[in-house]
């Protein structure tokens, strides 16, 4: 057993090292990608495009309008003087959101009944939509507090701050809510999941194309030999990978990794041993690259979308919910993301961890089941 | 089956289809050990589904097969220690040497080290490759890879061999050097059972089974065939054979006529009769620099005569 393993890896290594783009074709992708991510990634928005239309023109409307624009996360494009200009800035794409004072705004505001502030949002684009607006409401929040308490303090009545509920946020595990240590872990097992997938994927089929498959099947090895022999190269690279990628992670972008690296280290093998099982189900299901390539394209996507890297899974249908239970990457970025940021180890890990280790088990099963030895 | 273990090869009713085709039907072989036995047959006669349900990597719909005295479908990994199958292409390793390519498909088999160098040394001389041994596989050229992949094949010493259409697209010195490995081979006992669409090739084997649409339609030695061909060949040489063929197809005895270069091969119901009509009716043409006399049938004329023309290979 261990001799036909053993010379089928000395082949695959072989065949690595004297592709010589191999190494490049390996490593470039994935930190090129994580660069982009690490970068292009993030759901904080800055200067949106802003138009204002101040029909009150009083002291406390522009006071209002330089406190929105001192944050720098909006940028005043047009000062508008009518409706009209208004909806063309917002219809033609030069401002995505449009602010307007009625006339009676500092009046109103003085008198403590509350003044009303019209917001237009351009919402083609919901995401950067609701993100402006919850910066909006921040802000306008935080100028009738201030605003309030002048007014309170100003008829000099007794009584202190003015009473109410105040929300405290003290965010744990990225106290300032950075996206990219939010987005830098799961990019790792997500880059992870494409890579290995398809390279395992391919590996078999391109066997089977070229006929040393046929070849393969002619001698006296075991489906489980071959399969091993096919996919420790590979669980090896996407150790490789993942330490890598985790590494330039730490470096270059500053993500925190507090954790136990050994636990680390179950987890990402649990989850590469999964990801290759699928990997491997969908070559025995594939007879050329090309259909290897179309299935590849099939589930890993959805996979990555119902991973929980950006969309919240709770917040999916409740069939989606179901799906993503035979998702790896679901169980990988908990756990990448708890060891990167929380530093928390087996007793809350385990759920996921034994999750990954199950699908790993089921799905190489079937595949060593399925890959019989004959052509039919 | 005691009977079938006294064959290299045996087959029963060896049936197989793909989907609504019948590939192989009824196919009944008893091949004998030592023996070089041809398959003959177009493409898509069902040559390479044989040799795969053979080789055991292709169940059979129904049939028997019995390789070395071992049930291939019973115990096809059984099997697989006492075969070698070369399909059409064999599957070399094109990043790995050719002593690479060896060593790897030796050490599948088990093969120990010592046994393993010294049968590669005698298998790459046969094959004129060992100049060749540091080449990438990827490297070398079509003759020489089958080559390779037929001493691959051998490195295990199989007692019997599965050849596809080994020398398709090979040179004929390479051809040359393979015939002489399996000549070798047989001598040492291996029974060679190989698939051909080359009529020289198939001259070469000491029993064929000309194949046609999935069944063995005749199986005999080339001698055999020939003497079992309806009719007597004519060979009709002139300075244009193709309208020989035009005049002469078709007329009153003529059962079959076949381009052959610069002659036509004519098969006709009885020579003594009609080598004077023809002449007769050629030098009505106006052509009369026409040479007819008997000539010796080749396979391909037998294949054509027993099978058809328009199925010829």
């Amino acid at each position: 057993m261990f001799e036909r393993l053993s010379v089928m890896l000395m082949k695959e290594f072989l065949e690595l090292k004297r592709d010589r783009w191999a190494m490049f074709r390996l490593i470039v992708p994935l930190l090129i990608q994580l660069l982009v991510f690490g970068y292009a990634a993030t759901f904080t928005v800055h200067h949106v495009a802003t138009a204002v239309l101040d029909l009150d023109q009083s002291q406390a409307s522009r006071s209002l309008i330089s406190h929105i624009v001192a944050t720098s996360r909006f940028d005043v494009v047009d000062v508008a003087k009518t409706d009209r200009q208004i909806t063309r800035d917002i219809n033609d794409g030069s401002a995505t959101i449009a602010i307007v004072i009625h006339a009676g705004f500092a009046r109103e505001l003085a008198n403590g009944q509350g003044a009303p502030l019209q917001v237009i949002i351009d919402g083609t684009n919901s995401n950067t939509a609701l993100i402006a607006l919850g910066y909006l409401g921040q802000i306008v929040a935080q100028y009738s507090a201030r605003e309030a308490s002048a007014v309170t303090l100003a008829p000099g009545l007794a009584g202190g701050p003015p009473r109410g509920l105040r929300l405290e946020t003290q965010p744990w595990f990225n106290a300032g809510l950075d996206d990219r240590w939010f987005f830098i872990p799961g990019v790792i097992g997500t880059l992870t999941l494409m890579q290995v997938v398809s390279l395992t994927a391919f590996a078999i089929v391109r066997e089977r194309e070229v006929g040393t498959l046929e070849q393969i099947m002619v001698s006296p090895i075991r489906p489980v030999e071959f399969i091993l022999g096919k996919t420790l190269p590979f669980f090896l690279i996407g150790l490789g990978d993942i330490t890598l990628i985790s590494i330039v992670g730490i470096l270059w972008f500053h993500v925190p990794f507090l954790g136990n690296p050994l636990i680390m280290l179950l987890g990402a093998s649990l989850f590469l041993l999964a990801t290759l099982g699928m990997g491997l189900l969908l070559s025995t299901f594939s007879r050329t690259q090309q259909q290897a390539f179309a299935l590849n394209f099939f589930f890993v996507n959805p996979f990555f979308i119902l991973s929980g890297f950006a969309f919240p899974i709770a917040a999916m249908p409740k069939a989606l919910q179901w799906f993503t239970l035979i998702n790896p990457l679901r169980y990988f970025l908990v756990v990448i993301r708890a060891i990167f940021l929380k530093g928390v180890g087996l007793r809350a890990l385990w759920p996921d961890l034994l999750a990954m280790a199950l699908l790993a088990l089921i799905m190489l099963t079937i595949s060593v089941r399925r890959f019989h030895k004959s052509l039919d | 089956m005691s009977s079938a273990s006294e064959f290299a090869v045996h087959t029963e009713g060896l049936t197989r289809s793909f989907g609504s085709t019948l590939a192989v039907r009824q196919a009944d072989m008893a091949i004998a050990r030592g023996e070089i036995f041809g398959l003959v047959g177009p493409d898509g006669a069902g040559k390479t589904t044989i040799m795969r349900m053979l080789a055991g990597i292709l169940p059979p719909d129904t049939g028997t097969i019995s390789v070395d005295g071992v049930d291939v479908i019973g115990d096809a990994e059984g099997a697989k220690r006492h075969l070698s199958y070369m399909p059409q292409r064999f599957g070399l390793y094109e990043d790995l040497t050719v002593t690479e390519n060896i060593f790897f498909y030796g050490e599948l088999f088990g093969i120990t080290r010592q046994k393993r160098l010294a049968r590669s040394r005698e298998l790459l001389t046969a094959a004129g490759l060992t100049p060749f041994q540091d080449r990438l596989a990827g490297q070398l050229s079509g003759g020489m890879k089958q080559k390779l992949g037929l001493v691959c094949a051998l490195i295990h010493t199989p007692r019997i061999l599965l050849l596809d259409e080994p020398t398709t697209g090979v040179d004929p010195v390479s051809r040359r050097d393979f015939w002489a490995i399996l000549y070798n081979l047989r001598e040492s006992g291996v029974t060679i059972l190989l698939s051909t669409a080359y009529m020289d090739e198939a001259e070469r084997c000491s029993r064929l089974a000309l194949l046609h649409a999935g069944e063995i339609r005749y199986c005999d030695t080339p001698e055999r065939l020939k003497q079992a061909m309806p009719g007597a060949l004519l060979a009709v040489t002139s300075q244009d054979p193709r309208a020989l063929r035009q005049w002469i197809a078709g007329q009153a005895g003529v059962l079959g006529v076949l381009l052959m270069g610069d002659r036509i091969h004519v098969r006709v119901d009885d020579a003594a009769r009609r080598v004077p009509e023809l002449k007769a009716l050629l030098a009505r043409q106006g052509i009369n620099d026409a040479v007819i006399v008997p000539a010796e049938p080749g396979i391909e004329d037998v294949f054509v005569a027993l099978i058809g023309a328009r199925t010829a290979p």
